[in-house]
């Protein structure tokens, strides 16, 4: 800063603690919650402490869900939310990586055409088709499997488009050197660009991996048996009903677990999770 | 930009771009085109009687009063949410960007939002602020102001414009500290030695250098506000009371789905296509505006 005035810098930080306290404070409930009885959390008003909970209501949810409402384990649903995650982040970068390949190492007829079919998704949210685009899924008997859960999130606009800008500004050298030492395009497309792409492959997967964790809608919809539910589902279905039965302490050990593996990702790879993210809004 | 050396073969690209094209003309083109034809059709629910009617649907549509209320709800709803939520970003990110020391720990803090679905963040308030154990309820209540947002319609407007602002508060913030951060220092410097304190060198320098980040976050935060709030709006509220809190992509879901309105949801489908189509032009047109700023 240009000028050092100590009460300016206590004030910014006074602001900052307490937007980081408006912030943190849904989660830090959600935290203190998910460590007390059923009495306790349903004592008005509640305590502000963490309880002696902790390990019944997270091993209770994992292993047999719920006692009144949904009595899927959340253990299982992690791991539906993992492999949709997983499908999702990877499923988008590889074939946004061979199409961007295509698109910009190739002259082929209809190049343009492929071009402009991709670019129109873009504008197309799933919201916005959703019942067409389940009545498709249940034509091909996908309902309830991974396939119908993934397949229809993986066609993307933003990962081509992210290669593409990425792979023009690859020098034009390296292609000419790999051709004159006769290596084929696919030699130079695992040899050359793979590596050259780790990082936006790393920003593109921490973006695309909460994209999928926390997908919403379409589970909602593809999604009928309780051993197919993601996380995410599992707790609206455990919040879905009387008001009065709401298990809330394992309603939010449910919450904590359903944020704490995106979270770790965003920690975790800080670095990757901004440049993914202004990156893919280019 | 077009690259000079390319590679030749008559069959390896359209192997290439195969499998995305066939997922986007799969899941994409079909289901589209499918929701375009079903938005000019009329057919009872079990498909037995198909009627052509060109816009009857769409005509339909804007003489309905609740889809009308809809309209208005998500226009009072996506106002709230960009402006609440810019404003507050632009705040922390603007005392974020005055300090050295523990920025990271603060930015990364001020992050996890991000992290966390937007359904689970509408349960999460909807926990602090359920009508019976809430703690923020309670605390209310303490001050005397009563709180049921599952009766009052302004209330359950408040938590979703809430829980929507949350979500969306990280995002924001990033971009406004990059875009602080990438204003030249020495203009700060400048005007700082012509006399200017911060406040006056926010409103005279940065602010109006961030205009282009601020735009696109409008953007931004309109098309989140319109499309990515269903989540919210379904675990929090389900659109009540009476349809309070039922904005446009709900309503697509709950004629669609709940309702089995076919073709009434179709056309509504259609009608939110051409507000993104809308707005993507406009998110499209800035961007290329940007690149001469």
């Amino acid at each position: 800063m240009v000028e050092r005035r100590p009460v300016g810098t206590l004030f910014s930080h006074l602001v900052l603690i307490a937007g980081v306290a408006i912030i943190a404070l849904p989660l830090y409930v959600c935290f203190v919650a998910s460590t007390l009885s059923f009495d306790q959390v349903t004592t008005v008003p509640m305590q502000m402490v963490p309880g002696t909970h902790f390990v019944d209501n997270y091993l209770g949810v994992l292993t047999h869900g719920t006692e009144t409402a949904s009595k899927a384990p959340v253990g299982r649903m992690l791991w539906n939310s993992l492999v949709m995650a997983l499908s999702i982040a990877i499923g988008k970068i590889a074939i946004s990586m061979l199409s961007a390949f295509a698109i910009v190492y190739f002259r082929f007829p209809l190049r343009r055409t492929c071009f402009w079919m991709i670019f129109v998704t873009l504008m197309l949210p799933v919201e916005v088709r959703i019942m067409p685009t389940y009545k498709v899924v249940a034509e091909l008997g996908m309902v309830d499997t991974y396939a119908g859960l993934t397949l229809p999130l993986i066609a993307s606009a933003t990962a081509t488009f992210l290669f593409r800008q990425f792979f023009l500004t690859v020098p034009e050298e390296l292609a000419e050197a790999a051709r004159i030492d006769g290596a084929g395009p696919m030699r130079f497309f695992v040899d050359v660009l793979l590596p050259l792409s780790r990082t936006s492959i790393a920003a593109l997967f921490v973006i695309m991996f909460i994209y999928g964790w926390n997908q919403y809608l379409w589970p909602l919809l593809i999604t009928t048996r309780e051993d197919m539910y993601t996380v995410v589902i599992g707790i609206k279905r455990m919040v879905a009903g009387g008001d009065t039965l709401i298990e809330w302490q394992l309603v939010m050990a449910t919450a904590m677990l359903a944020l704490l593996p995106p979270a770790a990702v965003i920690v975790g790879m800080q670095r990757w999770f901004v440049k993914g993210l202004v990156d893919s809004e280019k | 930009m077009e690259k000079r050396v390319v590679f030749r073969s008559p069959w390896l690209p359209y192997a290439l771009v195969a499998p995305q094209l066939a997922v986007t003309l799969v899941f994409f083109f079909w289901p589209a085109s499918q929701a375009l034809y079903q938005s000019l059709l009329i057919q009872d629910a079990f498909a037995s009687k198909t009627q052509f009617v060109w816009f009857d649907n769409f005509r339909d549509l804007f003489e309905n009063s609740h889809y009308l209320a809809s309209f208005k709800v998500t226009a009072v709803f996506s106002v709230l949410v960009t402006v609440i939520g810019l404003a507050l970003a632009l705040v922390l990110a603007a005392f974020a960007d005055r300090i050295l020391r523990g920025a990271k720990v603060y930015k990364t803090l001020l992050t996890l939002p991000y992290a966390v679905a937007a359904a689970v963040a509408a349960v999460l308030w909807v926990f602090l602020l359920n009508p019976t154990l809430g703690v923020i309820t309670h605390f209310l209540a303490r001050l005397g102001y009563h709180w049921d947002y599952v009766l009052n319609a302004g209330q359950a407007l408040t938590l979703i414009v809430i829980a929507a602002v949350w979500k969306q508060i990280s995002y924001n913030f990033l971009f406004f500290l990059a875009g602080l951060q990438s204003i030249p220092k020495s203009l700060i410097e400048a005007a700082a030695i012509d006399g200017a304190g911060p406040a006056r060198r926010f409103w005279t320098i940065a602010f109006p250098l961030l205009s282009p980040t601020t735009f696109f976050l409008l953007v931004v935060n309109v098309v989140y506000a319109f499309f990515d709030t269903f989540a919210i709006v379904d675990a929090a509220t389900s659109g009540g009371p009476v349809q309070a809190t039922a904005i446009l992509v709900f309503k697509v879901y709950q004629d669609g789905v709940q309702a089995l309105d076919l073709n009434g949801s179709a056309a509504q489908s259609v009608v939110l296509m051409a507000i993104v189509i809308g707005l993507t032009v406009i998110q499209f047109r800035f961007i290329e505006r940007k690149v001469q700023y």
